[in-house]
């Protein structure tokens, strides 16, 4: 095929991924949009394949098979609680994938695509620093939300200073490596680097703010495709990293407003910030926590006429989503309304609780953001917590010395009652005792969340 | 030159038409818009095919190489498009 019309086919490629992309604005439209977006990635594929610049498909089709049965079994089988997992092991292999082929354009003598040029060589740098640390930055993210690695900092004082001299060094590398002075010691040399800057700037980032570490290695697996796009002049690859990139910017943008942190707070202050002054957990629970039973909330349920549920982490470690919806039916057939109330960073992705609920097929009218639910807690007769912390703790509302003062939080406390489903009084993400638990309104129901949500449907249906 | 100042100008309008699209996505749909535009991100697929094809005769590496981006970049794409459907088709059976 000629050069130009490779090239239209790519035009045409990129204009289904941008109609995919705007797909994905309306749950209705979603699925064509993603089955868009796929279709234009299938016809990037045959086009390249049909290009008379590849000599032999035996390698090719090696990859193709192994890395289709990998991702099917992947997509199959995941869990829709694990998908953060997913998604940031997606978001490793894409940052791998362009560090492989940066590394290939390099040592490539010919051909398509070969580095060629100062433009060529900077391309080639800058992807191989990018690339590499989505990798490893990835596989990081992974494990701790795997729980193979510990959700909390983990570091050294000064941990900042050694990424600080480590990008320094290894964008002085990708500079040397433009100027021409670089073999392949220096490729290895940048390589190595950015592999182990992935892993310093990832592991001292706690758990609570995986949200927004997902959302940028998201955008970084984007931009390693544009910047691998410039090494051999692809358009298309230049058009969807930047679409991806930006997709990312834009998600940890808005999860850093949900939690009222700045990026580079998250990235820099996790293990700075600790040692401010300590709020006595049993100075706020003292005589004032009030545990209750599932019947006695079963009565209180009884008369409600509105109900609303908070969902947190808690509901996917219990897998409790589809319990949730029993009861929520349940309440609905005696009359009541049933709304669920989501703090964006609810979860330890973007939407990820939404993902939960859809899977419990819940009508996404009924999931309703935090701007959009807040005015109405106050004519809400019963709050059920379930699994959150953070994200309904006052303090963010009314202490000016907390961390997290300033957050926007679900104002669950205006409901006539507050349910809280959870196992003990042990703190959330933050670290932080919660006051709601001991406000007049609260009432406590210890348990594993899933339990607790059964044994209420229970208690409702023998009230029945 | 002139190349580089389009193929720039072509990145900038497409991240500048990407925060314009991803704004208007509702945080229902965050989670497969994640990995939805992972999978797009597997594009990547496309260099990895040429290095993987180029027959460059004077390297094993540059096939070696290739075969590893193409593994990787087709996991990402198969895989992201395929969970994304999966998830985008709870949505659908409620709306």
């Amino acid at each position: 095929m000629s050069l130009s019309i490779v090239n239209l086919c790519y035009l045409l490629s990129a204009v289904l991924f941008i109609g995919g992309i705007k797909g994905l604005t309306r749950p209705r439209t979603a699925v064509r949009g993603n089955l868009m977006a796929a279709v234009g990635m299938l016809l990037a594929v045959v086009v390249t394949l049909l290009d008379r610049s590849i000599l032999s498909y035996g390698w090719i089709l090696a990859g193709v098979v192994l890395g289709s049965l990998i991702g099917v079994l992947l997509a199959v089988r995941i869990q829709m609680t694990a998908m953060p997992q997913m998604v940031a092991l997606l978001n490793g292999f894409g940052g791998g994938a362009s560090l492989a082929v940066a590394a290939a354009s390099f040592l490539s003598s010919g051909g398509p695509v070969a580095a060629s040029g100062a433009i060529g060589l900077t391309a080639v740098g800058l992807t191989l620093l990018i690339g590499a640390v989505t990798l490893t930055g990835s596989a990081v993210a992974f494990a701790k939300l795997q729980e193979l690695l510990p959700g909390r900092p983990l570091g050294f004082r000064g941990i900042t200073l050694v990424n600080g001299a480590l990008l320094i060094v290894a964008l002085g590398s990708v500079a040397a490596l433009t100027a021409g002075h670089g073999g392949i010691g220096l490729v290895v040399l940048l390589t190595v680097l950015a592999l182990v800057l992935g892993v310093t700037l990832v592991m001292p980032i706690g758990g609570a703010d995986m949200p927004v570490v997902i959302a940028l290695l998201n955008s970084y697996s984007g931009i390693a495709a544009a910047a691998a796009g410039f090494i051999m002049g692809n358009t298309v690859l230049i058009v969807s990293g930047a679409l991806v990139g930006a997709s990312g910017l834009i998600l940890t943008r808005i999860m850093c407003v949900a939690m009222n942190r700045s990026l580079a707070g998250v990235l820099f202050g996790s293990l700075s910030e600790d040692g401010g002054p300590g709020v006595e957990a049993d100075e706020v629970y003292a005589g004032k926590v009030k545990s209750s039973s599932p019947e006695e909330i079963g009565m209180l349920l009884e008369t409600a006429q509105r109900v609303v549920i908070v969902p947190g982490f808690g509901l996917a470690m219990a897998q409790a989503q589809h319990a949730v919806r029993d009861l929520a039916d349940t309440l609905e057939r005696r009359g009541a309304e049933v709304i669920y109330g989501l703090h964006p960073v609810a979860g330890r992705m973007p939407g990820h609780m939404n993902v939960l609920l859809a899977e419990a097929e819940v009508d996404y009218d009924k999931m309703q953001p935090m701007e959009q639910i807040n005015p109405h807690f106050a004519q809400t007769d019963v709050v059920i917590v379930i699994g959150a912390n953070d994200v309904t703790n006052p303090m963010a509302r009314e202490d000016k010395g907390s961390p997290i003062y300033g957050m926007p939080i679900l104002d669950v406390d205006q409901a006539r009652t507050v349910v809280v489903v959870k196992r003990s009084l042990s703190p959330g993400f933050a670290g932080l005792p919660n006051p709601l638990f001991a406000k007049d309104n609260t009432l406590m129901l210890f348990g594993d969340g899933k339990q607790a949500i059964l044994d209420l449907t229970g208690a409702l249906n023998e009230a029945a | 030159m002139d190349i580089l100042i389009l193929q720039f100008s072509l990145f900038v309008l497409a991240v500048i038409l990407g925060v314009e699209l991803i704004t208007k996505v509702p945080a229902t749909l965050h989670t497969p818009l994640m990995s939805g535009s992972n999978a797009i991100s597997g594009i990547t697929l496309v260099g990895a095919l040429l290095a993987a094809g180029s027959g460059d005769a004077s390297s094993l590496w540059v096939s070696v190489l290739g075969l590893v981006a193409v593994t990787l970049a087709t996991i990402n794409v198969v895989g992201g498009f395929l969970v994304t459907n999966r998830m985008l088709r709870m949505f659908q059976r409620r709306g």
